[in-house]
């Protein structure tokens, strides 16, 4: 059986209360950090642990934390990134609403470590059962002196506060959610300067999504280097991966990076296989954004090797063949799902969200979802296809933020490995609102490369 | 009984709720209260049911800022209502993973059951509902949710929806 970090005690009745929490060996990170620890050493056993940011991005936690500016009299900020919006993601939610304490501890310690005395965590404003959660968490964690004055005795303050969204998911963007915490509209911010830099309220800001906080309990209760033994190359330790669509056993799983593609999604401990016997046609292996993979191609790479979970195996072969672990958000397709529908799905998604700063995201999101719509509902036209490509290509790499991209993503990765499928939508367009493409020959052996 | 706000009258807030505003404000470093805004905003519409433009300006008044930085914010996201809606808004997740499992027929049923389209509000104010974005609950579609507490209702069929509807109409009737 894999070893569970975060979610080891997710069973444990009352879990969700300090008590219980505290029994099963909880806030023992916030002890030995603040009472044995200085911020340095705590910075240094995350960058030791390989820990990489699990909001989507992958970037090195330890690194990011580490390029925190400290000017002398100006107030350091960490924020945690609980907007959680990017379709097929639904960890965060679960890790908070189950067992809220985790990341309150995650929170103390990464805030001593950053050297902030004021942390905020930001949830998207749906969350408002999560956000009472949390406050109620805090509030028992404060009257047992893990927060507020003087924590432990230690002369460490810190005051945690839960910022609700308003419903956006560019505000998981983390310059747009400084701005939406600052009471703004969330447009993201140009780049540089970094929130390292200027971040909430022009001061020194880390912003970290949920997971990685949490993440950081066990790297400090075990240290960097064993939590760098689990996993498999730079992919280290565990991740949640939240997954969705047309499986037998949807869920929230924590696995060890590294895990077969083909074990998670057949396996016993994991999703069963597909539900109602049917077989699956497509994975979107890490949020909507991420490119879309048909079953072969997600089971094993290009070069006939097994697809694992981890950073470098799902994105090996780059976008033509391969795709991103992201933030986890997992969605199977059976057989009888449509791609085109699902693609023009997203499309209308990313138009929704598309906060509207920029024109190629904008305007190109619109587009896309309109062409899209017509060919789903039978009025495509065969250069609609190419079309889609073209506009795809002019929002990629054009906008301040990366929700361009994340929308280009998924249209293009669609029409590269589905092409016959849309073409169908033109060819058969009748018959296509009709009833859908089918397998086709996407769950076929791969053919063996010839150089 | 939802207290509706007449769109021209001004709005003075009870002070139970400018205690609310008050904890609010308190969370942040002096003379940064406009972040305030979009907790506040939630709260006025808990309150309301949604958020009128008298109630905006209320807003900035009390944070001290201007009538627009409220407009904008409010307009920009999803959540605040800028127009009257039913005591309850059934908001269906309409996404990818939520859509491959049946959300389209859920919006279908609702839209038949309750006889009024996306947006409207049925003649007896006690019902909308609209399609929403992810709701990040993408193992248990479909799902809805209804404010101001943001309930979630998981695994949906349309007998859940059925049961769901009647129980907010006897609840309603007490």
């Amino acid at each position: 059986m894999a070893r569970k970090l975060l979610l080891e005690h997710i069973n444990v009745p009352g879990i969700n209360t300090f008590d219980v929490y505290r029994s099963k060996g909880g806030y023992a990170a916030v002890e030995k950090a603040l009472k044995t620890l200085t911020p340095e050493e705590i910075v240094e056993e995350v960058k030791k642990s390989g820990l990489r940011g699990r909001g989507g991005a992958g970037f090195p936690t330890g690194m990011k934390w580490s390029f925190l500016a400290k000017p002398e009299g100006v107030a350091r900020y960490l924020v945690c990134n609980g907007d959680e919006s990017e379709p097929g993601t639904f960890k965060d939610r679960f890790l908070m609403t189950y067992i809220p304490h985790l990341l309150i501890e995650g929170m103390i310690v990464s805030s001593f470590a950053l050297g902030a005395n004021t942390s905020y965590i930001y949830l998207r404003g749906e969350m408002m059962p999560q956000i009472r959660i949390l406050e109620k968490a805090i509030a028992e964690a404060k009257a047992k002196g893990f927060l507020g004055k003087n924590i432990l005795g230690t002369g460490y303050d810190l005051e945690l506060y839960v910022q609700p969204g308003g419903g956006a998911y560019i505000c998981g963007e983390e310059t747009a959610l400084l701005e939406s915490l600052e009471g703004k509209r969330g447009n993201p911010r140009i780049k540089p300067p970094f929130p390292a830099i200027a971040g909430l309220y022009g001061c020194p800001t880390v912003v970290n999504n949920v997971e990685s906080i949490a993440a950081v309990v066990p790297i400090i209760n075990d240290g960097g280097e064993e939590y760098a033994k689990i996993g498999i190359g730079r992919s280290t330790g565990t991740k949640l991966i939240s997954a969705g669509g047309n499986l037998k056993r949807p869920g929230v799983y924590e696995i060890e990076l590294g895990l077969s593609a083909e074990e998670f999604v057949y396996g016993d401990d994991y999703c069963q296989g597909i539900a109602n016997g049917k077989r699956l046609k497509a994975v979107v292996a890490g949020g909507s954004s991420v490119p879309i993979l048909p079953a072969n191609l997600f089971l094993k790479t290009i070069n006939n090797e097994a697809r694992l979970m981890s950073y470098e195996s799902l994105s090996d072969g780059g976008f033509a063949t391969g795709t991103m672990l992201g933030s986890g958000g997992f969605i199977a397709y059976d057989e009888d799902q449509c791609i085109v529908r699902n693609t023009w799905n997203f499309a209308r998604f990313y138009h929704h969200e598309s906060c509207g700063q920029c024109s190629p995201c904008r305007e190109g999101t619109g587009w896309m979802e309109k062409v899209l719509h017509r060919l789903e509902y039978g009025h495509g036209k065969m250069s609609d296809i190419d079309l889609l490509v073209d506009v795809s290509k002019k929002i990629e790499g054009n906008t301040i933020c990366p929700l361009g991209d994340a929308a280009a993503w998924p249209v293009a990765s669609a029409i590269r490995h589905f092409r016959d499928e849309f073409e169908w939508h033109v060819t058969s367009a009748y018959e296509a609102t009709t009833r859908n493409y089918g397998l086709a020959h996407y769950a076929d052996p791969l053919n063996a490369v010839v150089a | 009984m939802l207290s509706v706000q007449n769109t021209d009258t001004p709005v003075t807030f009870s002070p139970e709720l400018k205690a609310k505003f008050a904890d609010v404000v308190s969370r942040y470093p002096a003379g940064k209260q406009k972040s305030a805004l979009l907790p506040v905003l939630h709260l006025v519409q808990a309150e309301y049911g949604w958020v009128s433009a008298p109630a905006m300006d209320a807003v900035a008044e009390y944070l001290s800022i201007q009538s627009i930085e409220v407009y904008e914010v409010a307009s920009f996201y999803t959540m605040y209502f800028l127009k009257p809606q039913g005591k309850y808004m059934l908001e269906v997740c309409r996404t990818g993973p939520c859509e491959i499992v049946g959300a389209t027929p859920i919006m279908e049923h609702i839209e038949q059951q309750l006889g009024v389209k996306e947006g409207d509000v049925t003649e007896d104010g006690l019902f909308s509902w609209r399609g929403v974005e992810c709701l990040a609950a993408c193992g248990f579609g479909p799902v809805l949710q209804i404010g101001p507490e943001y309930t979630f209702y998981e695994n949906l069929t349309k007998e859940s929806v059925d049961t769901l509807i009647s129980d907010l109409r006897r609840k309603a009737g007490n």
